[in-house]
């Protein structure tokens, strides 16, 4: 199977790898899939008072989508406040990166990520966390 | 150095160009139906088929008469197993195999199975091998046939086939072997090995795609198998089907060439393996799958702990491997044969087979180690995984969300 070039730019040059102080009440982090799946990510986002990501990071183990669609989550988020950052589908990333149906998961996976990254900074600074309803396509 | 390397000779292997040298007047000029009794055209292909079976027989130490020709191993693999249940089913309907087979011979004792027989798919050991004592146990007087392959695809790992022979004989079995991976890379006799039925792949050996042969012993049991095909009763009526006269003569040539130079090229294989595999294993947390003393000569299956292994792959793509990472198939289910060796999922999901034949040369491996070496580097830079082994977090202490 090819990889679309958006994928393999990413892949080859990954954007934001790396760690934030999760004990930050600033950082939050999301921590999603599993190894015996084949697939983990980790994202992390630093929030200002305005509640804009000022900065964010991810390290994943999985394959080059899996990858890639992580890369192309944090530079998606950095400049965003939180409420647009959950408003990130699954399918922009797909159609982004020209991801093929059997790597559909991995674009899941980042919105995921996401959202599990906004939701453990909510938690921390007070708010509830937002359940998401979407039934993923 | 041509780039991409080719290390994934268990998939398949390149043709010898000498192979495609005796192959090429069987295309056209020789182009006779070896069926055809009654011109010239006829008798040269027939002579071609019957060396090349003469040629088969030799390297496996078998009599010409007992080879019977296929479209491949998997097709030898459904003739032996379908035949021999269809054959025997009278004397007894129980066959035995092991959960690390091939597909082709899993798949047909599924079948089997919707035909009535029993099958028992004996566990392996944490190294890959059949254990002995286990298959004695499953063994009963209704057990016709025991099929345990030679040396696995995936890890390379090579059964005690003769041990496992004399098991099934003392109990009235017969004992067949698919023998895609190890004839022509390691010596095999059909006589001191006690096999019965023996599969056989051309392009596993240097040889074309699309041909193969089955073994079936003539003597000292004489062995039958009800036909799978249908037609004008070719091979002497186990196999219709007109032969495949330039692809025969492609396997009897590479059955010939390794025959001369197998002894010398498993040693030469073997020092690159090794070679790889001690310079990879350097890496932290790298574990080598499958029993390493009772290995084809050519294979070494690797897992980079922390990394995933279609990922790693995409990192090395100057180099063509395989991986037991299934991330591309719809089950998203590592390797079945690593499972079975006991191995945890993450670490299934990071492994590499490489495979190395006979126009590897040790630049390539030198090569193939430093890009292996750069990649798992560079895929544990994004590993949270690895980022939590160094931290010294449990893993397993995780609650992850399965997806």
């Amino acid at each position: 199977m090819a990889y679309s070039d958006k994928v393999i730019d990413h892949y080859t040059n990954p954007r934001n790898v790396g760690t934030l102080d999760k004990s930050s009440h600033k950082v939050g982090t999301g921590l999603v899939g599993a190894p015996e799946c084949g697939d983990v990510m980790r994202l992390q986002i630093q929030v200002d008072d305005n509640n804009v990501i000022t900065d964010a990071k991810f390290k994943t183990f999985g394959c080059g989508s899996a990858i890639a669609s992580s890369s192309l989550a944090t530079e998606w988020l950095k400049g965003k406040s939180i409420d647009d950052a959950m408003k990130i589908d699954n399918m922009d990333i797909v159609e982004e990166l020209a991801l093929p149906p059997v790597k559909i998961h991995c674009s899941v996976l980042a919105e995921d990520a996401i959202k599990a990254a906004i939701n453990d900074f909510r938690v921390k600074n007070g708010l509830a966390p937002i359940e998401s309803e979407k039934v993923h396509h | 150095m041509n780039i991409p390397i080719y290390l994934d000779n268990n998939a398949t292997t390149p043709m010898d160009p000498r192979v495609l040298e005796a192959m090429l007047p069987y295309f056209n000029e020789k182009f006779g139906n070896a069926a055809s009794r009654n011109h010239a055209f006829g008798w040269v292909a027939e002579e071609a088929v019957d060396y090349a079976r003469e040629q088969v027989a030799k390297l496996i130490g078998a009599s010409e008469k007992e080879i019977i020709f296929t479209s491949g191993a998997t097709e030898s693999d459904n003739l032996a197993i379908k035949g021999v249940f269809e054959m025997y089913k009278d004397k007894g309907n129980h066959i035995i195999t092991a959960v690390t087979e091939h597909k082709a011979v899993l798949d047909a004792c599924k079948h089997v199975e919707k035909l009535g027989g029993k099958v028992t798919y004996l566990a392996v050991k944490e190294d890959g091998l059949v254990d002995l004592a286990e298959l004695e146990a499953a063994m009963t007087p209704e057990t016709i046939l025991v099929s345990i392959m030679y040396g696995n695809n995936e890890i390379g790992v090579i059964q005690p086939v003769k041990e496992i022979s004399a098991i099934a004989h003392k109990h009235g079995a017969l004992f067949m072997t698919d023998a895609t991976q190890a004839v022509g890379k390691i010596p095999v006799d059909v006589n001191a090995d006690g096999i019965d039925l023996l599969a056989l792949s051309a392009h596993k050996i240097y040889g074309p795609k699309g041909v193969g042969a089955l073994y079936v012993r003539r003597k000292g049991p004489r062995v039958k198998v009800t036909a799978q095909m249908d037609g004008g009763g070719h091979e002497r009526g186990m196999r219709s089907g007109t032969l495949n006269v330039p692809g025969i003569v492609g396997l009897g040539k590479a059955c010939e060439l390794c025959g001369l130079e197998m002894e010398s090229e498993a040693k030469r294989l073997s020092a690159l393996r090794d070679k790889l595999q001690s310079a990879l294993t350097v890496l932290e947390e790298s574990y080598v799958n499958g029993n390493v003393e009772h290995r084809l000569p050519h294979v070494a299956n690797i897992s980079f702990k922390y990394v995933e292994g279609e990922g790693l792959m995409m990192a090395m793509k100057d180099l063509a491997v395989s991986s037991g990472s299934a991330c591309t198939s719809a089950s998203l289910e590592p390797s079945y044969v690593l499972k079975s060796l006991g191995l945890s999922d993450d670490l299934a999901h990071s492994s590499i087979r490489f495979g190395l034949g006979r126009f590897t040369t040790e630049e390539e491996v030198d090569y193939a180690v430093e890009v292996t070496k750069n990649a798992v580097n560079h895929l544990r830079e994004l590993s949270p995984l690895w980022e939590m082994f160094k931290e010294g977090i449990d893993l397993n202490s995780i609650e992850w969300a399965e997806h």
